[in-house]
């Protein structure tokens, strides 16, 4: 699984952080970063709800 | 359970759907939605939507792939019209009775109109509509300096339009963010050219423009009305449902029996702020959708929903962003950088504790923190310490 962001849609919310945090950062002007690319499958749950939260649909997981 | 249905096919109900089926419910699933579009975001409407910086296909929430996978009856452009608690069905305008074990009620909110129409702002048709009457050098009234209003008012002076920018307080916000911070909001659309009248009230909207119940008619050629919203609970009627601006949830956002609501339609007592409430935010929608889908899945494991509400706002070069409960504070402490130029930390009090935080145009990690504080109730007096300046 890999993690695609749309980072002109990023809000800078941060919700994503505070949901994974070993997977995405936010730059000094908010927008996310991604820390890895392809989670493990232990993270892929947070990976999941951060996806869910995120108010701009900015994050999508997708099969390889 | 084994037949869910999802009535509001935006941000709270899509959230549910797609909880539903990632907490691995496997049942019949039907999510109807009385627009004609698939699920979209709203917060760019009055953004990049407005500023034709998008056009409607970026503000997509899913991409059709991912609405199949949802394997879920979709039903858009379907109005629910009536709710049976008893027999457990949804009435749709067409005449059909959906059968449920669980619902979730996620049908939002439409804006509140003034006599006369004018343009609200609430649908994609509604933005696209605005939209096509912001060319250069026509006048728009906005009524109402909310954030929806100012939002409007920034993206209409970005087009080239003149602004007039009306609201019946003597400071905008103020009971949302405070009278100084509404007052450094106030002074950013009075800088970019927007005439800022306060203190007046609207009687109707003419051709002509907006009719003051003074009898004065500030005119203009086009005027949104942005003057706050009714929850969408008419349907409701005869359902039994406790229903007051909003649909009355208990703490697991339960309203009926195997009914739970969420979203900007959703009122329940927040147990960290004991005060009932009902949140209009994006983030909101989601988290809400996410909670309701849940509780109703595991009947046995209910969680009481206790978000720290958090909002953004984009108006001109300024990003808004607050955590917490702000509305009812009592005191407002800067305890970062200047308001007079728009770069701070604002801290709100309510009783002795830490309520909200507000940031503009401030790094993420800071505002993080005192989400922390905000989470945690912390103390108000020893968490600003003596940086504060007190306001
Ligand atoms: C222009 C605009 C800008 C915004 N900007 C921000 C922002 O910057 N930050 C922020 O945090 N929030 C913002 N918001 C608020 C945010 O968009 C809402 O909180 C969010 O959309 C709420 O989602 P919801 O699913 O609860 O309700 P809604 O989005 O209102 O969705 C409810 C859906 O249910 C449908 N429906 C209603 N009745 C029925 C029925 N009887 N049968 C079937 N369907 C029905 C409605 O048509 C609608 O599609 C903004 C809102 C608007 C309008
Ligand atoms: S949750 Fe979404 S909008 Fe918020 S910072 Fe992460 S990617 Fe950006």
């Amino acid at each position: 699984m890999k993690v695609e962001l749309d980072t002109d849609k990023c809000v800078a919310s941060g919700q994503c952080v505070l949901t994974a945090m070993d997977v995405f950062d936010q730059d000094d002007d908010g927008i996310v970063v991604l820390l890895a690319e392809e989670p493990g499958a232990d993270q892929l749950d947070d990976v999941r709800e951060a996806v869910a939260v995120c108010p701009a649909a900015a994050i999508r997981l997708v099969e390889k | 359970m084994r037949r869910i249905v999802v009535v509001g096919a935006s941000a709270a109900g899509l959230a549910a759907a797609e909880t539903l089926r990632r907490e691995g419910y496997t049942g019949a699933l039907t999510l109807v939605g009385d627009e004609p579009h698939a699920p979209y975001d709203r917060p760019p409407l009055s953004k990049q939507l407005l500023a034709a910086e998008w056009e409607p296909d970026r503000l997509t929430l899913r991409r059709p792939e991912d609405l199949t996978a949802l394997d879920a009856d979709l039903r858009l452009g379907t109005e629910a019209t009536a709710l049976d608690t008893a027999a457990r069905t949804v009435r749709l305008a067409d005449g059909t009775d959906v059968p449920y074990d669980g619902l979730i009620v996620a049908t939002g909110v439409r804006p509140r109109r003034l006599p006369g129409g004018g343009h609200v702002l609430r649908t994609l048709d509604d933005a696209l509509a605005l939209r096509a009457g912001l060319r250069p050098g026509r006048h728009l009234a906005v009524v109402g300096a909310g954030f929806l209003g100012a939002e409007a008012a920034a993206v209409a002076r970005g087009l080239g339009c003149e602004v007039t920018l009306l609201e019946p307080a003597p400071v905008p916000l103020a009971h949302a963010v405070g009278e100084e911070v509404g007052r450094v909001l106030s002074r950013a659309h009075q800088e970019h050219g927007v005439t800022l009248r306060t203190g007046v009230s609207v009687a109707e909207v003419t051709g002509a423009g907006v009719r003051l119940a003074d009898g004065e008619l500030v005119a203009a050629d086009e005027t949104l009305v942005a003057v706050g919203s009714l929850p969408n609970t008419e349907w409701l009627a005869g359902s039994g449902l406790g229903v007051g601006d909003g649909v009355l949830c208990d703490e697991y956002l339960e309203a009926a029996p195997g009914v739970y609501a969420a979203g900007d339609v959703a009122r329940w007592t927040h147990p960290l702020f004991c005060v009932s409430m009902r949140i209009e935010h994006r983030t909101n929608a989601a988290e809400q959708g996410m909670a309701a889908a849940r509780n109703l899945l595991n009947p046995g494991a209910r969680k009481p929903f206790a978000p720290v509400p958090y909002f953004w706002s984009d108006q001109y070069d300024m990003k808004i962003q607050a955590f917490g409960h702000l509305r009812g504070h009592e005191e407002v402490a800067v305890v970062e950088g200047d308001l007079a130029e728009r770069r701070f930390v604002a801290v709100y009090r309510t009783g002795d504790r830490v309520s909200g935080v507000l940031g503009v145009g401030v790094a993420p990690k800071v505002i993080r923190e005192w989400r922390q504080a905000v989470a945690k109730g912390a103390p108000f007096l020893s968490s600003v310490g003596g940086t504060g300046k007190e306001t």
